[in-house]
């Protein structure tokens, strides 16, 4: 699950969108498409940059592989019934497979076995199922890897500059959602501090953690969450943000503080803002994740399934197809590969 | 409940004189002032944030909970008004928002001077009001349900307009994020946009305290059929107070502007339970005609104040919210117990 849309609500646009997206590829690939293999997209939302890109991803490898591709969209993050109607609408058009990031990851469940029933091909983007073998596959980045990194750039810089850090942690929500725990945990490991129960927030007890806060992904539960940690501890000089709109809000109460020059910022995502920010100074590292390429390798997955009937291996060592993760900062730290802020406006997504 | 009450009302404890319950007497002094009680209940979760942590009772602190509550107590104040006409209004989050990202978006997109974008998307939110209270008024539609499809509607506008970017202050021109700059006082640290909020809570406060038009918003959420009868254009006064909210609405989105250093389309989700939130603890009744902004800028504090409080006592997150819904729930029931007055 992403941050970035767990914050969208209330919006009736995407299914207008939906409905016309599915109109427009039924008139279009119903007529002329004939021997043309079907697969189906389903993401989240379809406003969100992030699933904007993902889609623009699978479109390019369906007309490469030339795929019939159709896309369907829920109204707003968590829209798990838009989901499965989309679902039963491949499984009528015959499709023979189809990449989906599930809003609800326990709910999408019984559908996708429907699905796979029919024989389809099901590959999860982004999101896993739960459980996580209910797709045939799990096209991802490693939120465990993307925390690690930015923790190990801080841990680095704070060395070099010989500084003792005090950290505030801004996540997500009070849900300890599985996006949150591993970014949460995967920095705290990468920057060398015991992380306790790997799967729960909260529970370490190392005191150059000054305080955790929820922001709910968005500019306005960051600037209020750095708020308070930074009365709670005024020497905090590390802040770790679920995701680049939090960081961006954090930045605005440290800047109001005048401590804009004190603490160093790291964060997670690789959005196009996000990567602007870093180029500004604003935020010290990031971990960008690629959902074109996520799109795309699924769709080949896709086409090498309905060729010849091979479904896709995980990656060595995971349970997952890694879709990796790049490091971007413009104080790169020896012994850590990294990119700088131009070569991530260039692979920038939103 | 035929009286019209209006903000402040003079003590009315003749009758309780009379009375020796202790119980009855503070029903009658809560009936007369429906300020007092969230009024005590700011005053002891300062006192008692204070002891629980040092830091809490401190200029600078106390200058950010101002900060912090800035936006939801300008939209809370429009809340308010809908509410004393025993209205509602979900679109709040949804206008607000809008509102911003208009603003931002006609002055980087479409190149206009920054005061242009700004009054063009405070007329933009005002139009956003004047809908809901056309619908109201023209089409007799309940407020729930108008507010419901119009938060609809603007969230997907804004969808549609933002293109889900965020546009940044750096690339605004100064006057849309002037809101967010500080005045020093000594260690109080004032906002522009804090002043602007005090300023408005300052003429509606005199507005429905000391004019017709007050007066006749009050008379309409007691009892509209008995407001209508004695001769006051009730649809007239509806439209207005829809209207005048978007406005409020769209003056919030200017202040959330300067706060937030951008205009982003995904900030917002809780402001219509914050806003709702805020004039319930505050003393106005969800059942309209009786309280007023006094109670709602204490109630938005309230809810400032425990937030920020329980961070800095080291309470988890979770029980955060746990707090503010007990709060909710024991100010609803005093109003309850409030209105049961034998007036």
């Amino acid at each position: 699950m992403r941050q970035s849309m767990l914050i969208k609500r209330g919006r009736l646009g995407p299914a207008l969108v939906a409905v016309a997206v599915v109109i427009a590829t039924a008139a279009c690939g119903g007529d002329d498409s004939g021997g043309e293999q079907i697969v189906g997209l389903i993401t989240k939302t379809d406003t969100n940059p992030f699933f904007v890109k993902m889609k623009e991803g699978a479109q390019q490898a369906a007309d490469d592989a030339g795929l019939s591709l159709q896309t369907f969209a829920g109204k707003q993050d968590g829209d798990n019934e838009a989901q499965v109607q989309a679902i039963e609408s491949l499984i009528s058009a015959g499709a023979r497979g189809f990449l989906i990031t599930p809003s609800d990851s326990k709910a999408i469940v019984p559908a996708i076995d429907k699905a796979k029933q029919q024989g389809m091909l099901v590959i999860a983007l982004d999101t896993p199922t739960d459980p996580a073998d209910a797709a045939d596959a799990t096209f991802a980045t490693d939120n465990y890897q993307a925390g690690k990194l930015i923790g190990q750039w801080a841990k680095a810089k704070f060395e070099a500059d010989g500084k003792q850090a005090k950290i505030a942690m801004l996540d997500l929500n009070a849900n300890q959602v599985s996006v949150d725990v591993k970014r949460d945990q995967g920095f705290l490991d990468g920057f060398g501090i015991p992380v306790g129960d790997p799967n729960k927030i909260g529970d370490e007890s190392d005191p150059r953690i000054s305080g955790h806060d929820v922001t709910d992904g968005a500019e306005d539960g960051g600037r209020t969450a750095m708020e308070n940690l930074l009365q709670k501890d005024p020497s905090i000089n590390l802040v770790y943000t679920i995701n680049e709109p939090a960081a961006a809000g954090a930045y605005q109460a440290i800047k109001a503080a005048g401590k804009d020059k004190a603490v160093t910022i790291v964060s997670i995502d690789g959005g196009c803002p996000g990567v602007d920010n870093v180029k500004a100074g604003v935020i010290g590292a990031t971990s960008m994740q690629f959902p074109l390429k996520m799109a795309s390798l699924g769709i080949e997955a896709l086409d090498k399934f309905i060729d010849n009937g091979t479904k896709p291996q995980a990656t060595a060592g995971k349970d997952f197809v890694d879709t990796g993760v790049t490091l971007i900062t413009d104080q790169p730290q020896t012994g850590l590969d990294s990119e700088d802020s131009a070569w991530g406006k260039q692979n920038c997504w939103g | 409940m035929t009286t019209v009450t209006k903000e402040p009302p003079p003590p009315q404890d003749f009758e309780v004189r009379h009375n020796d319950s202790l119980g009855l007497r503070l029903q009658h002094l809560l009936h007369g002032n429906p300020t007092l009680g969230p009024l005590a209940v700011l005053i002891v979760a300062i006192i008692a944030f204070s002891i629980a942590n040092q830091r809490f009772f401190s200029a600078p602190n106390l200058s950010l909970v101002l900060a912090q509550v800035t936006v939801i107590a300008v939209l809370a104040l429009g809340q308010t008004l809908i509410i004393l006409t025993a209205g509602i209004d979900l679109s709040v989050g949804a206008i607000a928002v809008f509102s911003s990202i208009l603003m931002a978006n006609f002055a980087t997109k479409l190149g206009m001077p920054g005061v242009l974008a700004l009054l063009l998307g405070l007329a933009c939110g005002t139009a956003m009001g004047a809908l809901n209270g056309f619908l109201v008024t023209k089409i007799k539609l309940p407020p729930f349900i108008v507010t419901l499809g119009t938060l609809s509607i603007f969230f997907s506008l804004n969808s549609v307009v933002s293109k889900s970017e965020t546009v940044r202050g750096s690339d605004m021109p100064d006057i849309l994020t002037w809101t967010g700059t500080t005045i020093p006082i000594g260690g109080f640290r004032l906002t522009y946009g804090s002043i602007i909020m005090l300023l408005l809570f300052a003429v509606f406060f005199y507005a429905l305290g000391s004019t017709a038009w007050g007066k006749h918003v009050y008379a309409t959420g007691d009892d509209l059929e008995a407001a209508r009868l004695a001769g006051i254009r009730t649809n007239r006064v509806l439209f207005s107070v829809y209207t005048v909210a978007g406005l409020l609405y769209a003056v919030g989105a200017w202040i959330l502007i300067g706060r937030l250093a951008s205009a982003s389309p995904n900030v917002g989700i809780d402001y219509n339970l914050d806003s709702i939130t805020a004039v319930v603890l505050g003393g106005t009744s969800l059942f309209g005609g009786r309280g007023g902004v006094l109670g709602t800028l204490i109630g938005a504090l309230i809810v400032g104040v425990f937030r920020n409080g329980l961070q800095l006592a080291g309470v988890e997150v979770v029980w955060q919210g746990f707090a503010i819904g007990l709060l909710v729930l024991v100010a609803v029931s005093l109003d309850q117990w409030i209105r049961k007055v034998k007036a």
